[in-house]
Formats: structure tokens, C-alpha cells, sequence
């Protein structure tokens, strides 16, 4: 059973063994199919329509279920390896050790956002942009340019106080946890964290950069600590809910899973805290 | 949840609506508004009036900024029509727009910061772009 670590906790074995199987997903081709599925979802789910991967009640399970199949293909790679998690919330400077160049790299270059340093920049032939939606073909990152301040340890308790998970009109304008979470309205966390990024991280394309899976088991883990608080609070809606995805509908692309199936995540793996 | 071809019709539904409503009334609102601050997601009661489902379009643009054509507009059908009935391009290009519930808008280049109008909106993706050119995101 995979442990999820907080990322400043890895030893430099395990980072280095999470950028090489990252490297040969990307070098295979199956991690630009990522992008391309994230990209797909962002683009359609809508407020006023069908809806499933963001601005909607399955934000959680949709990104759960994602970060699962990741996860596995990481470890047909190396069995060894699990998704580590970003508490951006203590590490929270452009010098933190995740952008150091044996783990992501750090910020871009002022001349033109590229990341020029770390496994992941371009010179290294080794991380090119194919699914994009403009024409640079290198990895590029604002830290800290577009919104100052990562979200802090208070503003994401304030979050996790809310009792109830999710809201009626079940969009982007909804009251309650999930939507709080995911950052449309209120204190803002998880928009915002991509937005701090910038780069590649602030578009329909996040998953380019790798920090993108660091960023989601986070939020991922956040369900979770919030599950645990609030064990009474169930998944909403129930049922019958037009362009939604209930508890016990199934997800797109897979077909196959629900809200329901994804609510427990200690059948896949476990966190370290 | 409703087949992807309901979707569509659904969709395609609402877009043209929208977009008829726009052409009716063509937009008091939206004069080159700056971009919404990134964290305030509070407070957005102030938008009634660049929500189309109000009946007021955004207002349509033609202008050069930063070296690239700019235009927007309100949709007419096809595929650009499905978020907000308002099509944009930068240099001839789509730029993917969305409007959301409460009238804020998003891009595919800016999709996690909301911004007033499509105006602001389009700008921040020019800043964004670096003189770099949009390029179609194949969608299976």
C-alpha cells in the first residue's frame, strides 16, 4: 500500500526516483495523455452544463480517481514510488526545497517565464510542451508574480471548519467546503495556488508541470483531514441532480466509478499524517 | 447526468439564446474594466449587468493591444458559442472563454483567476502569451 509523504520529507533517493518515473511517463508519451484529458474537462465543465471534472461536487472524486491512475502509472515504473504532497502552506517561498534543481526547478527566467533550472527545463530534451495552448514548447513558471501570498494555515482551517460539503447551485457560486476549497469564492486555495504558480500551472494545461500532481494531493489530503473532522458530513447531492454527478452516478472518462467509491481513500494508499 | 449529445443540444441551446439577447442589447456595461484581484471571490453582487443570462452581452471589442489584434464578439453558433455566447481571438486565433455563474470571466490561458469582462479577460492573455501565438487544442 502506497504512503503519500509530504514532499519536504523525501529522502534524495525518493526524489530522484519520482522525477525518473516521471521522466518515463513523459518520455513514453502516457503523461501527455494526462494533460490532454485534464485540458478536455476544464474546457467543458460548466456552470450552466454538464460538469464534472471542476466547478461541481465530483471536483474531489474526479481528481482522486485522476491522481489514482497516475499513481499507478508511476509505479509500472517503479513500484517504489508514491505521490508526495505540497503543503504550500509551510512551504511557502520561491526558495523552498521543492523548486531546488534536484526536485521541480525553480521560477522562469525573467525574459521569457522559461524554468531553466531542475530536471524538467528545456535544455534538457527531456520535458518538451506537446499539448499546449500556445506555441512554446517549454515549461514556464511565475512564482509568486500574478498573487503574492500563498494561501495560509489559517485560511485553509477556515475552510475546513465548514460543515457541509457542497451546495445547490452545485457551480462555482455555491456556499460550502467543496467549492470554498477548490477556491471560486471565499479565501480562495486551490485557484489561487495555481495562479501563485503561474506558467503552464494557470491554464487549462496544469498538468505540464509536474508540480501540478504535489499541488492536487494536497488538496486531495485536505479532503480527507476535512472527512475526518466532519465524519456525519456526507458526500452531496444524493440523487436526481441535472448535469451533476450524484453520489452514485459514474464519472466521466471512466465510466466505471462514482462519488460513492471514491469517498475511502485508504483502499488505494494512506498519508503519512 | 445526461448523455454527451444532450449536452450539446443543451448547450447549444442556452448559447444562442444568449447570444440573440446580446444582439438585442448591445451592452451598456464593461468599459475596459481591470482585472479582478485574483483573491476576491467575495462580493461578486456587482455583476448583474455582464451576465448574459441578464439579457446585457458583454460589450464587443476590436483593438490592437500590445502588438496583437484583439477581438471579441458575440457568438453566432458553432463550437466557440458554448460558455457565455461570446466568441474571442487574438490574432485571428480562438482564446477558449467561459463565463462564470456570477459573471466573472476565465480563459484557457488564465483559467483560475476570474476577470470582469471578456475585454480584461483578453488582455491578461496577451500579457500572458509573450508575443507567443494561440494554437487549437486537439479535443477528442
Amino acid at each position: 500500500m502506497a504512503v503519500r509523504k509530504n514532499q519536504a520529507t523525501l529522502t534524495a533517493t525518493e526524489k530522484r526516483n519520482f522525477v525518473s518515473a516521471l521522466l518515463e511517463l513523459k518520455k513514453s508519451g502516457r503523461y501527455d495523455e494526462f494533460v490532454r484529458t485534464h485540458n478536455e474537462f476544464i474546457m467543458s465543465d460548466s456552470d450552466t452544463g454538464d460538469r464534472v471534472g471542476h466547478r461541481s461536487p465530483s471536483f474531489l472524486p474526479w481528481h482522486r480517481r485522476f491522481l489514482i491512475q497516475f499513481e499507478q502509472e508511476l509505479q509500472r515504473v517503479d513500484s517504489s514510488v508514491a505521490l508526495p504532497y505540497w503543503d504550500w502552506t509551510a512551504d511557502r517561498t520561491t526558495t523552498a526545497s521543492i523548486w531546488g534543481p534536484d526536485f521541480l526547478g525553480g521560477t522562469g527566467r525573467s525574459r521569457d517565464s522559461q524554468v531553466t533550472t531542475g530536471p524538467f527545463a528545456y535544455a534538457t530534451g527531456k520535458w518538451n510542451i506537446n499539448v499546449s495552448v500556445d506555441s512554446r514548447p517549454y515549461l514556464q513558471r511565475e512564482l509568486g508574480s500574478a498573487v503574492r501570498q500563498l494561501p495560509t494555515r489559517a485560511e485553509v482551517d477556515s475552510v475546513l471548519a465548514m460543515t457541509t460539503y457542497d451546495m445547490a447551485p452545485w457551480n462555482s457560486a455555491s456556499d460550502g467546503f467543496r467549492n470554498n476549497l477548490e477556491g471560486w469564492r471565499g479565501v480562495n486555495l486551490h485557484n489561487r495556488v495555481h495562479v501563485w504558480i503561474g506558467g503552464q500551472m494557470a491554464t487549462g494545461v496544469s498538468p505540464n508541470d509536474p508540480v501540478f500532481w504535489l499541488h492536487h494531493c494536497f488538496i486531495d489530503k485536505l479532503w480527507a483531514d476535512w472527512q475526518r473532522m466532519h465524519p456525519t458530513s456526507p458526500y452531496l447531492p444524493g440523487g436526481n441532480t441535472a448535469d451533476v454527478v450524484d453520489l452514485k452516478d459514474t464519472m466521466r472518462p471512466w465510466n466505471n466509478v462514482t462519488p460513492a467509491d471514491m469517498l475511502d481513500h485508504t483502499a488505494h494508499y494512506t498519508y503519512d499524517r | 447526468m445526461s448523455s454527451n449529445l444532450t449536452r450539446r443540444s443543451v448547450l447549444r441551446g442556452t448559447a444562442v439564446a444568449v447570444a440573440g439577447a446580446a444582439l438585442a442589447v448591445p451592452a451598456a456595461a464593461a468599459v475596459a474594466n481591470s482585472a479582478a484581484p485574483a483573491m476576491d471571490h467575495s462580493g461578486h453582487e456587482g455583476h448583474e449587468g455582464h451576465d448574459g443570462h441578464s439579457g446585457h452581452g458583454p460589450q464587443p471589442f476590436d483593438e490592437t493591444y500590445q502588438g496583437r489584434h484583439i477581438v471579441g464578439q458575440p457568438a453566432m453558433g458553432g463550437h466557440m458559442a458554448h460558455h457565455g455566447g461570446f466568441a474571442v481571438t487574438i490574432d485571428g486565433k480562438e482564446l477558449h472563454v467561459m463565463q462564470n455563474a456570477d459573471g466573472t470571466w476565465i480563459s484557457v490561458v488564465n483559467h483560475y483567476q476570474t476577470f470582469a469582462d471578456p475585454l480584461a479577460l483578453t488582455r491578461a492573455a496577451v500579457d500572458k502569451l509573450r508575443g507567443a501565438a494561440l494554437v487549437p487544442i486537439a479535443t477528442a
